[in-house]
């Protein structure tokens, strides 16, 4: 186990994304941060804080559950059940840009089954992914347009982001 | 067939309840008749060799549904013979709930006809009371015994109508025949497809009260009171219906009744599954109804044990539990059912239930048989008590597979039957 | 919020047969599960993908409308094809029987068979017989346990949770299934039922179900949390289980007049279709106490839920094979 961001490292990484999001975004366009559970809603959560602070606006952020996109579905790859759990967005994502916020980019799938399951609650503006970690492999043509961090590890290994609202602290592991 | 048409059987356990007879010997068949018991030199051919086994009145069942006419897919009087003999059964009585119903002189006669020609079994006939068993109208009951119909009864439901019922009785008095009922009230029991209880309740399935057996057995006991004819109450199932029974037998009168392994062995519990080969009329009862007859049979109360074999298409039994018919075909593998149920728990002996099998139930019709003393006609099953076997459905040698005791490990297997001299069936 | 799910915990059941073989975790299961799909029909686009390219077969052999629409909208919110298979039979042996059609409808390729019967336990009958996955849409007097769900799934978006209310179901519960569905369902989820209704109505052996039994409705109305009014079924009424309609309304119908004896904030619900004035009088029907029109629209999540875990239990076991 390796330590590749601790706590302090993961609220600059999130600063620094909501830096570079506020400062493309024009201000005449509307923007919505929207997770993906679980990690990416909490990650969301503070995105959209901080980027309502620096844009002196409020950011509506949403929770997108992406099981019944999944293309794993019906083709169960690990033993685990799927479980379905609620999206909540309460607000109109057309015309939005939708910032789409995952903590570990890596093949691609799980972005592919958002941006599906997002289109089906309206046309947003544009879909802008930003994530935590990339940690590179991709199966889908898929790219984050916001990396926090960027690590290249080995097919056998796993990246891990523990977040103090669900686990004990804040801290981005190698196993 | 042997020259001199003589079987020795050496060695067996002979049990003629009847007779009191439970002893180590040998036995030698001449022609249709046993000419002696003891130990016998004889330079008959014939052997079979008995040690360890046990030689016994040939079995008798006087409650099957042989199907013919109508329903021949079902099982046919040669395969239902067949199926007899393989079971141990020297002697059968077959309902009248054909299609059309046993109601005239003919159709008593075919059956037996059938019967001679499939050369198996000997086949007993019962001829409806009513036309067409409707319950309406007296069927020609005279005629019918007169052709050798050993008995009466509309077996399938009972008879509905009280005064019916007690005219019906008095004729058959007149006639000096067993008037046998199927006790159960339409009224009370009608749509009803399994035991009314809690396994009824949350399988949502419409119920048979127990009452519905035990108020037609009730009245019956009363109409007997009367005419003091001879009754039989078939295939009793309640608690209740054995308590009416035995006070009935209590005052003397000539009430007598049967009961059936799958009243033994099963509760309504097994209807969980909603499996059809568990639906059989009158239903499972539940286990203080099962203890009940257990009770009754160690204290004699019981007549007869019988298979009530009810042979059913594969196709009809694949049915919803509401549409498939009532029905277990069990009469190859019913000796082995009774040892489970009687011998094993330790509610009868041996020579209980050969008796239960053969002389008793012979007394109930009024017929000759059910004992091998020297010049009775030589009816006779050999019975291996210990040999394990497991119940195979598909070999059978009935038309129809509808047996939930199908895969069961069972012991007491039928060696040879032999019908007037003849043997009929061996196992090998 | 969706409640936290134990993450040892996993749905195998390919068949929804009846409640009264799930216990308290497997029912809240699905009823989390459907929680999760309500919002599906709030969306613009009200249809999810996780039943591409599956098939549902209908199978009703009763008359029904709610039921059956309800399960399509399902099926088809979930991406499925749904094939409508209805015909009107007794449970006869004449023509083809049930497990020919089933086998037939198996050959097309049908991955789910919704069925209703008049016959009790024909869905467990299929499901013995055929590989793909049941779900009973009520069966004779036996069960009807996406109703039952539907129904507890309203009682607790309304008051959170089912411990300790007590619920009056009233009415012919001898003949209802979703009596004996609700009766495991509510029992189960923890709250007190009663069966209130004549002795006749009264199925064997009562007694030894989860439940109390009442043959007074105006003894325990003033109790209730939530009463149940199931609905007088006329094709019964020929065995004549009590003297007539009018006398049966005067002792068991609920009339604005009883329910001023009742809770203020009872719940009034009914299976449907609702006989006005006779189980219910109009004014309660469509009073503020009734969650009739709620509980045909919970119909749509929760069935939605069905579907979505019996296909994903066969996916598993398809997998294991």
């Amino acid at each position: 186990m390796k330590v590749i961001l601790d706590a302090k490292q993961i609220e600059a990484a999130l600063s620094d994304l909501a830096d570079r999001i506020a400062r493309q975004i024009s201000e005449n366009v509307d923007i919505a941060v929207i997770g993906i559970r679980s990690r990416g809603e909490i990650l969301a959560n503070r995105l959209s804080e901080k980027l309502s602070n620096k844009l002196g606006k409020t950011v509506p952020c949403g929770t997108l559950d992406i099981t019944l996109y999944r293309d794993d579905l019906n083709n169960p790859q690990s033993d685990t059940q799927p479980t379905v759990r609620s999206t909540v967005i309460s607000f109109d994502i057309n015309e939005k840009i939708i910032i789409l916020v995952d903590d570990v980019l890596h093949t691609g799938r799980s972005t592919r089954a958002a941006m599906d399951a997002l289109v089906d609650f309206g046309r947003p503006k544009a879909i802008r992914l930003a994530v935590l970690v990339d940690r590179g492999r991709r199966e889908f043509p898929i790219q984050a347009d916001y990396i926090g961090c960027k690590v290249d590890i080995g097919p056998g290994q796993t990246v891990e982001v523990n977040l103090v609202d669900t686990d004990d602290k804040d801290q981005v592991i190698i196993k | 067939m042997n020259t001199d048409k003589s079987i020795l059987i050496k060695n067996g356990r002979i049990i003629d309840p009847a007779n009191k007879v439970d002893t180590q010997a040998d036995l030698l068949v001449v022609g249709d008749k046993v000419a002696q018991i003891g130990s016998i030199k004889s330079d008959c051919e014939n052997v079979i060799d008995a040690k360890g086994k046990i030689v016994t009145p040939g079995l008798i069942d006087i409650h099957v549904h042989f199907r013919e006419p109508g329903d021949e897919e079902e099982e046919t009087i040669a395969s239902g013979s067949a199926a007899a003999v393989a079971g141990g059964f020297t002697s059968v009585v077959c309902m009248p709930n054909t299609k059309p119903a046993i109601d005239d002189q003919t159709s008593v006669e075919y059956v037996h006809r059938m019967g001679r020609q499939a050369r198996k079994t000997f086949i007993y006939v019962m001829g409806a009371v009513t036309k067409g068993r409707e319950g309406n109208e007296l069927a020609e009951m005279g005629l019918m015994a007169q052709a050798g119909a050993i008995g009466f009864t509309d077996d399938g439901c009972g008879v509905q109508d009280a005064a019916m019922m007690l005219r019906a009785l008095k004729y058959a008095g007149m006639l000096n025949v067993v008037f046998a009922q199927h006790c159960q009230d339409d009224s009370l029991a009608a749509g009803g497809v399994m035991n009314a209880g809690y396994n009824s309740t949350i399988l949502g399935l419409p119920g048979i009260d127990p009452l519905a057996e035990e108020m037609m057995l009730w009245r019956d006991i009363q109409l007997v009171k009367k005419t003091k004819v001879r009754y039989h109450a078939q295939h009793i199932s309640t608690a209740g219906s054995v308590e009416l029974v035995r006070e009935a037998k209590a005052e003397g009168l000539p009430v007598t009744c049967e009961v059936t392994p799958h009243h033994l062995l099963f509760t309504d519990d097994a209807i969980i599954d909603y499996d059809t080969n568990y639906k059989v009329n009158p239903p499972l009862r539940t286990i203080k109804d099962v203890e009940a007859l257990k009770r009754a049979i160690r204290e004699g109360l019981i007549d007869a044990l019988v298979t009530d074999h009810a042979p059913h298409l594969q196709s009809e039994k694949e049915l919803e539990f509401l549409a498939a018919p009532f029905g277990i075909a069990g009469l190859e593998c019913a000796l082995s059912l009774y040892i489970k149920a009687l011998i094993e728990p330790g509610i009868c002996d041996w020579p209980d239930l050969i008796s239960l099998m053969t002389h008793r139930p012979a007394r109930v019709i009024a017929a000759d048989r059910g004992t091998i003393a020297r010049g009775d006609r030589a009816d006779i099953t050999i019975i291996d008590p210990g040999a394990e076997y497991t119940i195979d459905s598909s070999r059978f040698q009935s038309k129809s597979r509808n047996c939930p005791y199908n895969g069961w490990r069972v012991k007491g297997r039928v060696e040879k039957t032999i019908v007037a001299g003849e043997i009929r069936y061996s196992a090998d | 919020m969706a409640r936290k799910t134990d993450k040892k915990f996993r749905w195998r059941l390919k068949h929804l047969l009846g409640l009264r073989e799930l216990d308290r975790k497997e029912i809240e299961f699905i009823l989390d599960t459907a929680k999760a799909f309500e919002q599906v029909g709030r969306r613009p686009i009200k249809k999810t993908p996780p039943l591409r390219g599956r098939v549902v077969a209908n199978m009703f052999f009763e008359d029904s409308t709610r039921t059956r629409n309800s399960f399509a909208l399902a099926a088809g919110r979930l991406s499925a094809d749904v094939i409508e298979f209805t015909k009107k039979s007794s449970s006869v042996s004449k023509g083809e029987t049930l497990l020919d059609t089933a086998r037939n409808l198996e050959a097309m390729g049908v991955d789910i068979v919704v069925v209703r019967h008049g016959a009790g336990g024909a869905p467990k009958f299929l499901s013995r017989n055929i590989n793909a996955c049941v779900v009973n849409a009520g069966d004779g007097y036996n069960e009807h346990p996406t109703q039952a769900l539907l129904d507890v799934y309203t009682i607790r978006q309304m008051r959170g949770s089912l411990d300790g209310l007590k619920i009056g179901i009233v009415g012919d519960i001898a003949h209802s299934r979703v009596a004996r569905s609700g009766i495991w369902a509510m029992s189960k989820l923890g709250a007190e039922v009663t069966l209130i209704g004549p002795p006749t109505l009264m199925p064997a052996q009562a007694h030894l179900l989860p439940v109390k039994i009442s043959y007074s409705l105006d003894e325990v109305l003033e109790q209730l949390d939530v009463i149940n009014m199931l609905r007088i079924q006329f094709e019964r009424l020929g065995k004549n289980p009590f003297p007539s309609v009018r006398e049966y309304s005067h002792f068991f119908g609920l009339t604005v007049e009883r329910m001023k004896r009742a809770k203020p904030d009872i719940i009034v619900m009914h299976p449907g279709p609702i006989n006005r004035g006779l189980e219910l009088e109009s004014e309660v029907a469509d009073g503020p106490n009734s969650v009739i029109l709620k509980q045909v629209a919970n119909g749509l999540p929760v069935r939605m839920a069905v579907l979505f875990l019996v296909n994903q239990a066969a996916a598993a076991e398809s997998k294991s094979k």
